[in-house]
């Protein structure tokens, strides 16, 4: 790994004095790997490699080289996993791309505490402080800054308008107990309150992280990765209110063996009105009219319930986006880089054209679709901010919450089993 | 492996030169010759088994006794830890009981059904080949399609087996097929008949067919009737295809992974997990490779125990001169 001559600590400590001395050198750093043509190459690892994103990307890469002439943008790009693998196999080797996609938390964490990330803390003042807050917070460690982003998103309930009116229900509910209300009336109407897509394991984790995030709190969260222990009673808590829920049967029949984004998944399910409700991300909407027919003017969107007496408030948001981060020490051209993709230019044209939700302030107008901007006003007006788990914590425990919770769900685990296992492999793995 | 090497009983090719050596010294240059011929064959292909298939399997059983992660190379050692721990996990324990009951599902069930079409194919009835062809069709699909197929059509309520059972009013019938953990593996063995009833079927058939006429025909002369004909001429002489049928069929229960987790990815709740998808989720999901591994060395294992033990007391007759002749018979 890296340096041996360094230890991680060692290089941390380094790492922030040298990201001042950086500041001064970067005026002459341009030019570090050039040729005596005086150009320079900056590789940009993404994982952009679907149409339209792919050729709006490529075109934003070409209008960077246009207006600095000096300097070569090499696109390289991999599918999600295949890039996770990758990228995992270059961080044992310490040699990271000029430029690489990130979704910040865990795995970022570790790159940094190998010394291979370069702070961009005082090189971003000025155009990296001004986006959108919650987007920064998954690059953020100790105040530090070590990404920039371009995509935020966030989990929440889409419903259905039309059923809830069958139903007999008004405005969406904003407390745990009203929503299990909620699900009761719907029930009492013959609609299936909830799809669910059982085989996937994920979709179901959703529901258990955000009451974690109502009842524990935030910060429970964080402290219990660290600490190793989940076994708090706010976590608990989070799953008797799960199982309160798991209790109505409020999913679709069938809904264990059901996948996410086949023709008869839980985005189909809700997409063809067959449900009323489903707890997922900003990208439900597209999914829905993919895999079924889509809800058009009839879908709607609420922020995951607040839960009575719980550490947590309903503006805090679960939800992770992409960035960018830079090698330690990889050239001004870099840095000049992610401050052209930050600019609000460049991020009303992603919003467009690419359909990412703006992080940029000045791009917001760009938002048209009444969708995304419901969730843009919840991600604005957010006071906290809970990372995806399965890029928050290691690997192994993020699938084993999915795993237990996916237990809970079925009526094999109970709350506090829930709350056992994931603290017995958050321990195994050191 | 060793066997592909037959000494040459033609003599070594004539360079139209009388030989310069004395006969003694010529034979043992043949031999060095058809020795270096022999290595120059095999070398290709032990390369490639060595480094494709006996290095990692090597590297596999030395992970598994890490905690490792996948990446640079294992150093923290933790003795047999991972197989303690292995064997106290009930996903596990379950795997290797949902193992049991497909071996003997398919054993008492899916071969006797192939071995049932397999005589009836083997009649002279009309259109025979079309069926053949058609019981045959589903071994060809790849497990991917017919996971996909398959999935679809137990799709609660919407699915095609739903619609079927209801429309021959049998909708107390439908179910959740995969979806409900006491129903999944039935569902599943329903499938996995479907796609290999018909490979049985065909080595049957072979088999069935190298069973001489004049044997059936001379039992009947005896006054056999056609219980007694299958009982006493066709099962015996059948037999040797059973023993690699059911050998088969062992080792692919053992071994079952992309039907699985394409259809249920071992859901739901684990109930119709088998160690191939368990090891996947560690090694894959998990980044537990040590542990994977471990996994993987008990898959061979128990494969490798089987494997030796069927053909030492199942299979020894039907691989006698096959291994144990085979050195003598040179000349």
């Amino acid at each position: 790994m890296g340096d041996p001559a360094l230890s991680r600590r060692g290089f941390l400590a380094a790492s922030a004095a040298a990201g001042v001395s950086m500041t001064a050198l970067s005026g002459c750093g341009g030019d570090s790997d050039g040729g005596s043509s005086g150009t320079t190459t900056i590789e940009w690892w993404n994982i952009s490699t679907t149409q339209p994103t792919k050729d709006v990307w490529a075109a934003l890469a070409k209008q960077f080289e246009a207006r600095n002439p000096k300097v070569k943008v090499k696109i390289v790009q991999l599918e999600n996993d295949p890039y996770k693998s990758k990228m995992t196999a270059l961080t044992a080797s310490g040699k990271l791309p000029d430029i690489f996609h990130t979704w910040g938390g865990g795995v970022l964490k570790q790159q940094i505490d190998a010394g291979l990330v370069e702070d961009l803390t005082d090189r971003s003042k000025g155009w990296g402080d001004g986006l959108l807050s919650v987007s920064r917070e998954p690059y953020l460690f100790d105040d530090k800054v070590y990404g920039i982003p371009f995509d935020i998103g966030m989990i929440g309930f889409w419903y259905n308008k039309a059923l809830f009116k069958k139903a007999g229900l008004g405005a969406p509910p904003t407390t745990w107990s009203g929503f299990l209300d909620a699900v009761k009336k719907l029930k009492a109407a013959g609609i299936t309150p909830l799809a669910l897509a059982g085989k996937e394991k994920w979709p179901g984790m959703y529901y258990w992280a955000y009451l974690a995030m109502r009842t524990a709190g935030i910060d429970a969260l964080r402290k219990a990765n660290d600490d190793k222990d989940f076994t708090g009673d706010g976590f608990v808590r989070a799953g008797q209110h799960l199982q309160d829920l798991v209790d109505l049967q409020p999913f679709q029949k069938g809904f264990l063996g059901a996948a996410y984004s086949t023709p008869t998944g839980q985005a189909a399910t809700m997409g063809n009105g067959k449900a009323a409700m489903e707890l997922m991300g900003q990208w439900a909407p597209v999914v829905e009219a993919d895999a079924g027919k889509g809800l058009g003017v009839d879908l709607g969107f609420f922020p995951f319930p607040a839960v009575e007496s719980g550490q947590g408030a309903i503006t805090e948001v679960f939800g992770g986006g992409g960035g960018h981060a830079l090698r330690k020490g990889a050239p001004q051209a870099a840095v000049d880089f992610l401050k052209f993709f930050a600019s609000a230019a460049t991020d009303t044209e992603l919003v467009k054209k690419t359909g990412v939700l703006p992080v940029v302030p000045a791009a917001e107008s760009a938002l048209t679709d009444p969708n995304l901007s419901a969730v843009q006003a919840q991600l604005k007006a957010a006071t906290g901010f809970q990372l995806y788990l399965d890029q928050a914590y290691a690997p192994a425990v993020g699938q084993e919450v999915n795993d237990s919770v996916a237990g809970l769900i079925a009526g094999s685990k109970s709350p506090q089993q829930v709350t056992e296992s994931i603290t017995k492999v958050a321990k195994e793995e050191q | 492996m060793a066997s592909t090497y037959l000494p040459d009983k033609r003599s070594a090719p004539d360079t139209g030169r009388p030989p310069p050596l004395p006969a003694a010294a010529g034979r043992t240059r043949r031999r060095v010759l058809h020795w270096l011929t022999a290595v120059g064959f095999q070398v290709p292909a032990l390369v490639l088994f060595g480094t494709l298939v006996l290095l990692p399997m090597l590297f596999a059983l030395y992970a598994a006794f890490f905690r490792w992660g996948g990446f640079g190379m294992p150093e923290d050692f933790i003795g047999g830890d991972n197989f303690t721990r292995l064997f106290q996990d009930p996903v596990f324990l379950g795997d290797l009981w949902r193992c049991l009951v497909l071996v003997g599902l398919s054993l008492l069930l899916q071969l006797p059904f192939a071995l049932a079409l397999a005589v009836a194919l083997n009649q002279r009835i009309r259109g025979r080949a079309v069926y053949r062809m058609l019981f045959f069709a589903p071994y060809i699909l790849s497990e991917a399609i017919t996971g996909v197929l398959f999935s679809m059509i137990f799709a609660p309520d919407d699915g095609l087996a739903d619609h079927l059972l209801g429309a021959v009013g049998l909708d107390g019938l439908g179910g959740q097929w995969f979806a409900d953990p006491s129903t999944v593996m039935a569902t599943l063995f329903l499938v996995m008949t479907w796609k290999y009833f018909g490979f049985h079927m065909m080595l049957y058939l072979a088999g069935l067919q190298s069973i001489p006429a004049e044997l059936t025909e001379a039992a009947l002369i005896d006054g056999a009737g056609p219980w007694q004909r299958f009982r006493s001429v066709t099962l015996p002489l059948l037999a040797p295809t059973l023993r690699i049928s059911v050998f088969l069929s062992v080792i692919g229960s053992i071994q079952l992974f992309d039907l699985v987790w394409i259809v249920t990815a071992g859901g739901p709740d684990h109930h119709s997990e088998t160690m191939a998808v368990t090891m996947f989720q560690y090694g894959f999901k998990r980044y537990q490779v040590g542990y994977a591994s471990a996994i993987s060395v008990v898959i061979f294992g128990i494969s490798l125990v089987f494997a030796l033990a069927y053909q030492r007391f199942v299979l020894r007759r039907d691989l006698e001169g096959a291994t144990t002749t085979m050195r003598g018979g040179g000349s």
